[in-house]
Formats: structure tokens, C-alpha cells, sequence
């Protein structure tokens, strides 16, 4: 566990330290090309440039990379190759308009290296009852894994620095249930996940001088399904990411079919005289979390931002029990 | 609104930890005898199908409970 620290605190350094220098630089090559889109949540006419993904991918790539100088393990290779996939596919979407299938199928064979590098493990871990072996499922697992977990993310991005804070607390949680369960070199593979977004975050927040885009929330979702499969940790990480399924499941339950939003024509939300966001009557429109939170009566961008990081907290909770009811047997 | 929320997450969690409990207990056992070399296979697909079966009742009763939670905010 000590000879395990000196890695851990140098990919750390290097993770936030990339992405946070990176970033300016990145917004102002963004500004020069004219990639900026309106920020639909504010008054005035903001353009906020994007996609973030680059900065983002940097980072990951850089401090793996320093952690597989010191580790030497298959599984920071299947991560880093499923991740930069994840970012190349976003970053298309982002440049071209995709269909709505586009990305969970391309995903999808983004995470063979995961297969091929034999980065996993056939036990489906469970709480309290312990472990299944399901070695043909868990393959057809994997590859539905990085899809749900990228366009989980994706979806959650819809307000100023809400994909990057919810990442922040929902990858921390994920690796301190990693270390609960004693699982240490992922746990520490894990940890630049959580600063790479803290970084973000700064820029990211409200009011936001970048979105992520595509390539970024890709990139974060991709890694962190990578994390729960070859960390064994499929659902805790379910459970901390809990919010953000429920979007997904809501969105899915009203729309029944996959979709991209760009595709929905309802607005699920709209804004009142002084701009603040409020749930819509249209019955078109799909049901998101956002929608729900909104149900109770206007918020400002930056109330419903926290709201979300409040329901993350709760779920990352969540994750830590679930981690601990890990070592109990019924 | 937040605390149907916050209600529909612990829900949620319950169900993974009961559903968790039911696949360790009810697919866990299941090996299958005298196919020779496709023993495994057919296990597997044996399993697929209640897994299957296990996600479409668990993906129903959380749409109860999204409708018992937020019957009065849901009115769109």
C-alpha cells in the first residue's frame, strides 16, 4: 500500500495540472475557430465554446501513462485504449451530427480491449450475497458497460459544470469504495478520473467558459465504466451513479426508444420572465431529472446544478455502504 | 419534489440489493450436465434468458415506483 502513494500522488498532480493548464489555451484555439455554441440557460446571447474532450483525454492519457511506468498492469492499458476511443467517437459527434445509434454501437466496440486484453473479471460481485459466476453473460456485460456508462454521462450534461461536478463526486466515491474493498491499485488507477473533472470543473462551472461536448462526457463516462469493470466494482459504481441512471430511465421510459435529444422536438423545460428554468406542461416532451427537480417550481441554473450534486452525495453514500455490505455474508 | 427524489434513489438501491440477491441465489446454481463440450454454453444462455427476464420485472417495478413516488408532481 506505501510503495503504492508515490505513483498514486504524481498521476494526481499530473491529472489536475494537464487539464487545468491545458484548458485556457484550449478555450482560446476554440474561440479563434469560431466553435461556440449559445448557452441556451442565460439571458443575454453567451456563446461557450467547445468540445473540453481534448484537455480532458490529455489528462487521463497523461497520468495513466505515469501510472503504468510504475505498475506495469493490462488493465491501465484497457482503460486508456477504451477511453480514447470513447473521446475519437465523441469528438466525431461532436464535429458531424450523428445518428442516435451512432454512439452506443460505436462504444460498444470501444470496449473489446477491454475482452482482448483480458482486463477483467467473470465474478459479478453482489452485497451481502456474494459472487455469481457468469463467464459468457459477463462478456455481453462489458460490451454494454461503456455505452450505458458514456451516454449516462452524456446525458446528464444539460446544465453549466453538471457532468464535471457530478464526475468529481461520483468517480471520488467510486475510489474510496475501491479502497473499502481493499481492491488498492484500482482504486489508485482511479483516482486521476476524479481530479481530471475537478480540474474541468473550475472552467466548467457556472458560468461556464467551456462544455465538455461529446468527446468530454464520452471520455469521463467511457473511463468510468472501464474503472467498475476491471475493478470489479459493476455495481457499486451503478449505485454511486445512480442520478444519472435515473435520468437516463426516465428520459428512456417516456421516449421508449432511443433518441437523441436534439432529435425531441417537446421541451421538457423552459424559462420564466427572469430567466429561471421551470418544468413545462408538454406532454411531448420527455421526463428528465431536471424536469423533476424543476416539478416543485422555478430554480436558478446554478440551484438545480447543486441539487444534482446533492442527489451524487446521496448516492455516493449509498456507494460506500454498498462497499462495505461488500465483506458481509448472509 | 427532493425528497421523492432522494426516495426514488434509496428505491432504486434497494432493488439492485434485492435483485442482486436473487440472481446470486437463483442463477449462481444453475450448471448443467451432459451436453459434453456445450455444457457451459447452454448454462449460459439459461442464464441470459432469467437475467433478461430479471431486468425487464426490475425496469416494471421501478416504473411503478417513478409512478407511486411522483404522482402528484407528473402531470406532464
Amino acid at each position: 500500500m506505501i510503495d503504492l502513494l508515490f505513483p498514486a500522488i504524481i498521476s494526481c498532480i499530473v491529472a489536475f495540472l494537464v487539464v487545468f493548464v491545458m484548458t485556457p489555451p484550449l478555450i482560446k484555439i476554440l474561440e479563434k475557430r469560431n466553435f461556440a455554441v449559445k448557452d441556451m440557460n442565460k439571458k443575454e446571447d453567451v456563446m461557450v465554446v467547445r468540445p473540453g474532450g481534448p484537455a480532458i483525454i490529455a489528462g487521463i492519457i497523461a497520468s495513466e501513462i505515469v501510472l503504468y511506468a510504475f505498475l506495469q498492469m493490462n488493465e491501465i492499458i484497457a482503460i486508456i485504449i477504451t477511453t480514447s476511443a470513447a473521446f475519437l467517437i465523441g469528438y466525431v459527434d461532436d464535429r458531424k451530427v450523428m445518428g442516435g445509434w451512432f454512439k452506443p454501437v460505436a462504444l460498444a466496440v470501444a470496449a473489446i480491449p477491454i475482452i482482448t486484453l483480458g482486463a477483467y473479471d467473470t465474478d459479478l460481485a453482489f452485497p451481502l450475497f456474494g459472487t455469481v459466476q457468469i463467464p459468457a453473460l459477463y462478456l455481453v456485460l462489458i460490451i454494454f458497460m461503456i455505452p450505458i456508462t458514456g451516454n449516462t454521462i452524456n446525458s446528464i450534461d444539460v446544465l453549466n459544470g453538471v457532468a464535471s461536478g457530478f464526475m468529481v463526486i461520483a468517480s471520488f466515491s467510486l475510489s474510496l469504495c475501491l479502497f473499502i474493498i481493499q481492491n488498492y491499485e484500482i482504486a489508485i488507477v482511479s483516482l486521476p478520473l476524479g481530479f481530471v473533472s475537478l480540474a474541468f470543473y473550475k472552467y466548467h462551472k457556472i458560468p461556464s467558459k467551456i462544455f465538455p461536448g461529446d468527446s468530454g462526457a464520452l471520455t469521463l463516462g467511457a473511463m468510468y465504466g472501464s474503472i467498475a469493470i476491471v475493478g470489479g466494482v459493476e455495481i457499486i459504481a451503478a449505485v454511486a451513479l445512480l442520478p444519472a441512471v435515473i435520468n437516463s430511465f426516465l428520459f428512456l421510459s417516456s421516449v421508449k426508444r432511443i433518441v437523441e435529444h436534439r432529435e425531441i422536438k417537446g421541451k421538457p423545460v423552459d424559462h420564466t420572465d427572469d430567466f429561471r428554468l421551470k418544468a413545462t406542461n408538454d406532454k411531448t416532451a420527455p421526463i428528465t431529472l431536471v424536469r423533476l427537480i424543476l416539478a416543485g417550481g422555478p430554480m436558478t441554473e446554478k440551484q438545480i446544478a447543486f441539487a444534482i450534486f446533492k442527489l451524487a452525495i446521496f448516492s455516493g453514500v449509498l456507494a460506500v455502504i454498498t462497499a462495505f455490505m461488500m465483506g458481509v455474508k448472509l | 419534489m427532493k425528497s421523492g427524489l432522494f426516495g426514488f434513489l434509496f428505491g432504486m438501491w434497494a432493488l439492485i440489493i434485492i435483485g442482486g440477491g436473487i440472481v446470486v441465489t437463483l442463477l449462481g446454481p444453475i450448471s448443467i450436465s451432459g451436453f459434453g463440450d456445450f455444457d457451459w454454453f447452454i448454462a449460459s444462455v439459461i442464464k441470459a434468458v432469467i437475467a433478461l427476464v430479471l431486468v425487464v420485472v426490475w425496469i416494471l417495478i421501478l416504473s411503478k415506483l417513478k409512478n407511486w413516488i411522483f404522482k402528484k408532481e407528473i402531470k406532464f
